[in-house]
């Protein structure tokens, strides 16, 4: 090969050329190294040239100079616009080489979960402390006499024979596991009695919490189970407030368009007392065959009533100046009918799967 | 509860045109009876009347005789001929063919023919079958076939059940008939409302509800004079509560009468209808009347009593027969009707208003008979029902208070069935006992039901509401002063008329009004922490479970817990589900295994559960004083009250067996292990807010059991413990079918809650400074705990010293035996300023001395 003069500008062009060709023609990163080297190493002929323009004369330096300057500028410019381009590319292979499976599994450790009955019970809640109501509690083993005579229920009373009551051993001692959270509406009661006479303040408390019958466990009942319960003293307080607050209850449980009504009923603590059915969610009342209503219409909700006067007396409130009512229902009920539970047993068997179904919120 | 055959219903009220039963169940329901069930026979028909034309008896191989009969079932009859299938070889009349082994009826009899395509209750569908040679069109029917009484001694004879011969005819559609169309609501009666355990309360219901014409059953009239009748004293030493026992008592005599008369059909009927046996007439008619009208009734053979009847309390150690035939030994308190047999009152003969006496009751020879009516108190019959376990019909209705209007008027209707079907006289003198005080009235604000309510009612509405119930209504300016009827012992005060008021006027009419409350606390600390702990092992992976609180002795045995342990402190119930399970919990982790055991059973392998609740502990301190007096209870009643109930602190406990982190595609499984447990109590620590203190030490009367002694951690609070976690015992594992090296917690949530209540964290600056690290790795005996050493590295470090950690322990040759190493570490920082090399190197040499000094530790 012979030596390329730098002043031979169609030799210099074609050198040129032929690097650019070289660099276009490189297909990786590695090749663009080598053509790199090839064209503008201590080798190539270009750099050679540039080599011998110290010899020339100051005329022809100048232009020599000028030449092999434009020719390294071009050389230049194009291995740098490969370079981004074949560095472009080797990124998005690297991308697509590095991708994963998503759909494998992630942890390894199950999930948790919280019980529907306890969310259920706070998110009732929920629904009244946003209103400004409180939630009061009691013990579980209780007194006779808050679960019982406070309450209205006289010692012979058939009601009570209603109650199907587990008692504490000796019987003597009065005390039972509590048949419904209604002690803790006394207790509550007294608790705020100062207030309501001192301040006017009115009495608006909810009583969720476990109570016992000695049922025996299958599809419908449950020896234990969860009851809410509320109860509002004021003045002025009449039956149209206790249709309000369950008409507001049942809307916030189960959409704007729920619908209650209430059935004239018994209950030793509350007087008038009664029923309270939600128009059927599911249907409406328009299907016969409706699995949750049973093609009634209507599911049995809870209990209610305007607080009996000797229970405000109990719990030191007169009856005279002051108005209540009360209202309660089954969490364990509200659940099934609310998720379609059709068997009670589910819920305090202690399988996980049942809790699992509903996750950390209801 | 009371089943009501709407045909007997329909006596009474005028039953709404086209309502079917389930329209009246939604009537009765508004007024506040409700529907337990619609029933009816079950019968599907042809089901027809048929006369016995012939009736051959053949005996077969197995020693059986069977009839074969030929039946003018009239329109149903097949052709002249050999009948419907030909498989005789004889020419019939025409009729049908039917094979029957009873023999209590002859060739003529009327009986009841149940026809293939036919259904009888059960269900049982009849088709024509080849049976002992012959083909059988169908049944004759038993009473039992048909649902209409246990009576399956024979075949059903029309005449013998009453029904006349001229009155009957081939091929009649028997159903009606026999009442097997009817229609029975099933209701159930709140205690307020005992009066609806009769067709006359729940006729006036009816009306009440619809508006309906209502006729009193009970307004017949009553014949003859109150008289020297048969003597009766009512003589109550001991009334209960201080109320005499029996305040009426109508005794009346119905002479000559056939005992061997039978109880009409439609009587029979309607006492099956709503759930009672005929037994006979005598009997049958007192059963009816207490359905009618609501009067429990008794009929004596009058041959067998010896005046005077003396109503009384029983004596000690007497006893009675009763009408079950059973003995029963009667209590003090117990109200007896006695006669003067073998002296004064000295022979029981019934236990008032439950059961009758086996010695004078009526029997099959018995034409003289006297009828008791009469008012017992409430209280006395439940009691003694209940004492003798011994509900029944009549004590039902006198607990829930009878109408002290009806004993003679109940006496007159009974004694006018009695003769209308058997014959006999009614006695014109009577005897009635009346100590009935008058009905008390009350006296309401005339909008006392408005304020109640939230309706505006006017005062006509009032006055007519309380009218229809029965009540008479004066006015007295603003205030209204009713008299409730004899029916309604319920109605005490103003409330129970408000309550009325608002029934009748209908609860579907009431406003819906939100009340508006006072602004409120919000959740309370132990609410919030409480829901706080429950997430925060949710979101750990633990599933939430409740398990029931109720276990065995050998429960607490198989914990391990020693015989000195608090928790054996155990409270127990006097009327547990199972004789088994008669205590209750003292742990949650007691009965939290159970929930492992369902999963474990169920398939799962890994399970790891945790329940919040309460366990029940300690002992008893003796009665709960009775404070209720009717007034309010005191601050001190309640102080006393509370005293004396146990403890019954909110708990958490979990129990974790198998793997906390299973095997996968990117590594291996990991067990649940002790240290888990411990972490677990630590997330229950951050969300209470406290720090509780750790070791491995029992307390007093509280044992490790039922941890691993030497993999559990004790925590205390001030002192006390209030928890603990770790493996649990191999031996309790075993007991309990647990996996091996099962871990599990247990906290007392309550005191926690209470040490943190009201505390408010104190921020402290975040230091911005450079952070200092250093490594230590301390060789010390190995009775030495990491805690230990790390408090002592923190105390050294003089404030400096930001937070200390054991990354690596480690026991081996190279350390030598009874010791371990420890690796540490240490982050320093300074609030103000990046400490120096020689400030980080003099803390260094100063948690190096202090290790030195108190555990002998030495650099490695």
């Amino acid at each position: 090969m012979t030596e390329l003069s730098p002043l031979d500008a169609a030799g210099v062009d074609a050198a040129v050329a032929e690097a650019l060709a070289a660099f276009a023609a490189a297909s990786s990163l590695d090749d663009l190294k080598e053509a790199r080297l090839a064209h503008t190493g201590d080798k190539a002929a270009l750099t050679l040239a540039n080599r011998q323009i110290g010899g020339l004369s100051p005329e022809e330096k100048a232009a020599a100079g000028k030449a092999m300057g434009a020719a390294r500028a071009a050389m230049g410019r194009a291995l740098a616009a490969r370079t981004e381009e074949l560095e472009a590319e080797r990124d998005a292979r690297v991308l697509v080489e590095e991708a994963v499976d998503v759909t494998l599994p992630v942890s390894r450790q199950a999930p948790g979960a919280r019980h529907p009955l306890e969310t259920m019970q706070e998110r009732m809640c929920d629904v009244f402390v946003s209103m400004g109501w409180e939630v009061a509690e009691g013990p579980e083993m209780e007194a006779e006499w808050f679960n019982f005579d406070a309450l209205n229920f006289d010692p012979d009373h058939p009601a009570r024979e209603m109650q199907d009551t587990f008692f504490i051993d000796p019987p003597s001692s009065g005390l039972l596991m509590r048949t419904h959270t209604s002690p803790v509406q006394v207790r509550a009661a007294l608790e705020r009695r100062d207030a309501l006479e001192n301040e006017g303040r009115g009495i608006y408390v909810v009583c969720p919490g476990k109570t016992f019958r000695t049922d025996e466990l299958d599809a419908t009942h449950t020896p234990v189970f969860h009851q809410i319960e509320g109860l509002a003293i004021d003045r002025g307080l009449t039956m149209a407030h206790l249709k309000g607050t369950l008409d507001h209850f049942a809307k916030s449980l189960f959409g704007p368009d729920a619908v209650t009504r209430l059935r004239p009923s018994f209950f030793p603590f509350t007087e008038p007392s009664a029923e309270m059915d939600l128009r059927c969610f599911v249907c409406g009342g328009s299907d016969s065959e409706c699995r949750t209503c049973r093609g009634t219409g209507w599911i049995e909700w809870g209990g209610c009533g305007m607080t009996h006067p000797n229970v405000l007396v109990a719990a030191g409130i007169d009856p005279e100046k002051y108005t209540a009512f009360a209202f309660g229902m089954g969490i364990e009920r509200t659940l099934m009918f609310r998720h379609n539970v059709t068997d009670m047993r589910d819920m305090v068997e202690g399988d996980v799967r049942f809790s699992q179904q509903f996750g950390m919120e209801i | 509860m009371p089943k009501i055959p709407l045909s007997w219903l329909a006596e009474s009220v005028a039953l709404v045109d086209g309502a079917t039963p389930e329209d009246i169940a939604t009537s009765l329901a508004r007024v506040g009876l409700e529907e337990e069930g619609i029933h009816g026979s079950g019968v599907v028909g042809p089901l027809v009347v048929g006369r016995v034309m012939s009736l051959v008896k053949e005996e077969q191989s197995n020693g059986k005789t069977i009839n074969y009969c030929r039946v003018d079932v009239g329109a149903f009859n097949d052709p002249e001929g050999p009948g419907h299938k030909p498989d005789n070889k004889v020419d019939y009349p025409s009729s049908k063919g039917i094979v029957c082994g009873a023999h209590n009826f002859v060739e003529g009899d009327w009986v009841v023919v149940v026809l293939p395509g036919a259904t009888l209750p059960g269900p049982f569908p009849i088709s024509g079958r080849k049976t002992y040679g012959h083909w059988s069109d169908g049944m004759i029917c038993s009473a039992r076939e048909l649902g209409l009484g246990e009576d399956h001694s024979g075949i059903i004879v029309l005449t013998e059940l009453g029904f006349s011969a001229s009155d009957l005819e081939p091929g009649q559609d028997a159903i009606p008939l026999l009442g097997l169309d009817q229609k029975t609501i099933e209701i159930n009666v709140t205690p307020d409302r005992g009066y609806s355990f009769s067709i006359r309360g729940v006729a006036r219901e009816y009306a009440h509800a619809t508006g309906a014409s209502f006729t009193d059953p009970a307004g017949i009239p009553v014949t003859g004079a109150v008289g020297d009748g048969f003597a009766v004293e009512i003589r109550d030493d001991a009334p209960v509560r201080g109320t005499v026992g029996c305040d009426r008592f109508v005794a009346r005599v119905v002479r000559g009468f056939d005992p061997a008369a039978a109880s009409p059909a439609w009587m029979k009927q309607r006492l099956e209808a709503a759930g009672m046996r005929s037994i006979s007439l005598a009997v049958d008619v007192t059963n009816y009347v207490m359905l009618e009208l609501g009067q429990p009734l008794h009929a004596y053979d009058l041959a067998t009593l010896t005046a005077p009847i003396v109503v009384r309390r029983a004596r000690p150690a007497e006893s009675i027969v009763t009408l079950d035939d059973a003995t029963r030994v009667l209590d003090g308190e117990d109200l007896l009707i006695t006669d003067s047999d073998g002296g004064h009152g000295a022979r029981a003969i019934g236990i008032a208003g439950v059961m009758g006496g086996a010695l004078t009751e009526v029997s099959a020879s018995t034409t003289d008979v006297l009828l008791e009516a009469a008012h017992f108190d409430p209280i006395t019959i439940a009691r003694t029902a209940r004492r003798h376990k011994l509900g029944s019909e009549a004590s039902r209705r006198f607990e829930r208070a009878v109408d002290t209007a009806l004993p003679p008027v109940a006496v007159q209707r009974a004694a006018n069935l009695l003769v209308e079907h058997g014959g006999g006289v009614v006695e014109e003198i009577y005897t009635d006992v009346n100590d009935v005080a008058p009905v008390q009235a009350i006296e309401m604000d005339r909008d006392y039901p408005s304020r109640i309510v939230g309706v505006e009612y006017s005062v006509e509405e009032v006055t007519d509401s309380l009218e229809q119930v029965g009540c008479t209504v004066e006015r007295d300016g603003e205030v209204l002063i009713v008299t409730p009827p004899t029916w309604r012992a319920d109605l005490e005060g103003p409330i129970n008329l408000v309550e009325e008021v608002a029934r009748l006027r209908g609860f579907e009419n009431l406003p819906s009004v939100l009340p508006v409350a006072p602004p409120g606390r919000g959740y309370t600390h132990s609410q919030i922490v409480r829901k706080s702990v429950a997430r925060s092992l949710a979101e750990a992976g633990l599933t939430q479970v409740l398990t029931y609180p109720f276990i065995s002795e050998a429960r607490l045995d198989d914990c391990l817990l020693p015989a000195d342990d608090v928790r054996r402190d155990v409270i127990r119930l006097a009327n547990p589900l199972s004789a088994e399970q008669p205590l209750l919990r003292t742990a949650l982790a007691e009965t939290l295994v159970d929930a492992v055991r369902v999963n474990l059973g169920r398939g799962a392998q890994d399970v790891a559960v945790y329940e919040t609740g309460r366990a029940y502990l300690g002992r008893l301190v003796g009665s709960v004083p009775a404070t209720y007096s009717g007034d309010s209870i005191t601050p001190d009643d309640v102080e006393a009250l509370n005293k004396a109930i146990p403890g019954q602190v909110r708990r958490v406990a979990g129990v974790m067996a198998g793997n906390k982190i299973a095997a996968g595609w990117d590594g291996h499984a990991t067990p649940w292990k002790w240290t888990d447990a411990m972490a677990m109590v630590e997330k229950v620590e951050r969300a209470c807010g406290v720090v509780l203190e750790i070791s491995n030490e029992a307390g007093e009367r509280q044992s490790t059991a039922p941890f691993h002694p030497g993999r559990v951690a004790i925590y205390r609070l001030d002192g006390e413990i209030v928890g603990g976690a770790g493996e649990l015992h191999p031996k309790v594992c075993e007991n309990l079918g647990l996996p091996a090296r099962t871990v599990a917690f247990e906290v007392a949530l309550d005191p926690l809650i209470e040490e943190s209540e009201g505390v408010l964290v104190t921020a402290s600056p975040v230091s911005g400074q450079v952070l200092a690290k250093e490594d230590f790795a301390f060789v010390v005996p190995s009775s030495v705990t990491a805690g230990a050493l790390v408090d002592a590295v923190i105390e050294a470090g003089d404030g400096l010293v930001e937070d200390a950690r054991v990354f690596d322990v480690y026991t081996g040759e190279q350390i030598g035996a009874g010791k371990k190493s420890l690796a540490i570490n240490v982050k320093m920082r300074d609030a103000d300023h990046t400490l120096t090399a020689e400030e980080v190197l003099a803390v260094r040499e100063a948690i190096i001395a202090a290790a030195g000094e108190k555990f002998g530790a030495v650099l490695r």
